[in-house]
């Protein structure tokens, strides 16, 4: 603890790059993955090649991709920016297939129902498919954006600054309490996102309150929609 | 690109094929990654097919599991391998622990979910012909929910054999991150790529082969009620245990 106390403005900044770090690929994945979900739930062709190149890319093992993203797009080894890309992905990976189920189960006669009363398709995407879509694309961002903080600090290796670099550092040292502290710190890290997941969850999605699934809870957010 | 094709040059130089006291072959290199995964996916398996039957089949202590398996993702895996090492020293034992922490939340996920999604209907009419709780469970809800379950058993798989890559990273040799590690370490890019590339179809390849296994050996049953990995179209019948992240909402 002792270590803790002294080394506080080193483990704060750390844990301050590893926020910033985590912010981009969560939300750049989010807003890519809502589209290619959409769009993988309405083509079958779309559907099978998004979903099997996002299985592909989710096997990429992070260690590697964090050392070929700045040998295939040309930045340097320690620009944060490969950090960002290389999780982006994985973001996304994750992300479109949840999206694409989330989409799916918008039930077909709501969307009828929202063409029948004259929505357009862009109407009826922003203001049916995807608020009703909205609790499961939820809980995939929760699983993207725990799973994004976490390997934020994979990037240690290539000696992008996070809370990564305790792992590396308590270990050549031999240090088991540096080594704790960034354990701890990651999850804590994660713990407060998700928390402010769930806040936006809330606010965003009043009517979903109270932990229902998304497929029970749409008979009151259709009274909503045609209200 | 380039790269791309510099690791291909490497894989495919014979010299790296053969094994030499020194230099284990990549074939050597691909046995070992198979094995690390193959004894974490049984300890995994061993933990999680019971805790998952007993979960889906009564529907107590869904709730900790759920909260378990989130905090089990948040857990930085090269943090607590640091840490496992210098706790048991190097061995088959710290990678070991690792990667069953990693692949039991999608393996229980798959399971639990599996069982759940079966409907209650078809649970209490089994029960009233007068199957007891264990007949219902093997002969019912696990044939019925094998779909789901082997998703999750496939999603594990995966992450396990793209894992297994750290344990090369603190230097306890092994399995195809050995490339990956000593890469990076020397700067050798094409021996970093031949190793990304590697692991990668590895994956692929392990995953298609449990994919026609799925296909074929799996029963299918009518309804489509096992083949909700594919498509979207099937995913509306449980939009909430798609194949990689059976998420479950609300929690």
């Amino acid at each position: 603890m002792e270590w803790v106390g002294t080394n506080v403005g080193l483990i704060w900044g750390l844990a301050l790059s590893q926020i910033w770090l985590s912010i981009p690929p969560i939300l750049i994945g989010f807003v890519l993955s809502v589209p290619l979900g959409y769009l993988a739930n309405r083509n079958r062709l779309a559907s099978s090649l998004l979903l099997s190149l996002g299985g592909i890319l989710y096997t990429i093992p992070s260690l590697a991709l964090f050392v070929a993203i700045p040998i295939v797009i040309g930045t340097s080894l320690l620009d944060p920016i490969n950090v960002v890309v290389a999780l982006t992905i994985y973001a996304v990976a994750i992300m479109v297939r949840t999206a694409a189920g989330a989409f799916a189960a918008v039930p077909r006669s709501v969307q009828d129902s929202a063409t029948a009363v004259g929505f357009s398709r862009w109407q009826r995407f922003v203001t049916v498919d995807f608020p009703l879509a909205g609790p499961v694309l939820l809980a995939g961002l929760r699983v993207v954006s725990v799973s994004t903080v976490s390997l934020v600090s994979v990037g240690a290796v290539i000696g992008t600054s996070s809370l990564g670099f305790l792992f590396t550092d308590g270990f050549q040292r031999n240090f088991f309490t540096e080594i704790w502290t960034g354990i701890i710190g990651t999850i804590i890290i994660a713990a407060i996102f998700d928390l402010l997941l769930l806040l936006v969850g809330r606010i965003t999605m009043p009517w979903n309150r109270r932990g229902r699934g998304a497929g029970r809870s749409v008979p009151r957010s259709v009274a909503a929609v045609t209200a | 690109m380039e790269i791309v094709l510099k690791g291909i040059a490497w894989i495919v130089n014979p010299a790296h094929w053969t094994s030499t006291a020194q230099n284990p072959s990549i074939g050597d290199r691909i046995g070992e990654h198979l094995l690390y995964t193959l004894i974490s996916l049984a300890v995994c398996a061993a933990i999680a097919v019971p805790l998952g039957f007993a979960v889906g089949h009564t529907g107590r202590g869904r709730g900790f599991v759920i909260l378990a398996s989130n905090a089990a993702r948040a857990l930085p895996t090269l943090g607590l391998y640091a840490a496992l090492l210098l706790a048991v020293g190097f061995g088959l034992l710290p990678i070991t622990i690792v990667l069953v922490i990693l692949g039991i939340p999608p393996l229980l996920a798959g399971i639990y979910s599996g069982i759940e999604s079966v409907d209650r209907l078809t649970v209490d009419a089994a029960r009233s012909v007068g199957m007891t709780e264990l007949q219902i469970l093997g002969k019912v809800e696990i044939p019925l929910g094998i779909g789901l379950i082997f998703g999750g058993f496939r999603a594990a798989t995966l992450q396990i054999i793209a894992t297994v890559t750290i344990a090369g990273y603190f230097g306890f040799g092994g399995g195809l991150g050995h490339y990956i590690t000593f890469g990076i370490a020397a700067n050798d890019f094409p021996q970093l790529a031949a190793g990304a590339i590697l692991v990668i179809v590895l994956a692929l390849a392990v995953d298609g082969i449990l994919a026609l296994i799925q296909r074929f050996v799996v029963p299918s049953v009518s309804g489509g009620t096992t083949h909700t990995m594919r498509t979207a179209g099937d995913g509306a019948r449980h939009p909430a245990a798609s194949y990689r992240t059976p998420i479950k909402e609300g929690h």
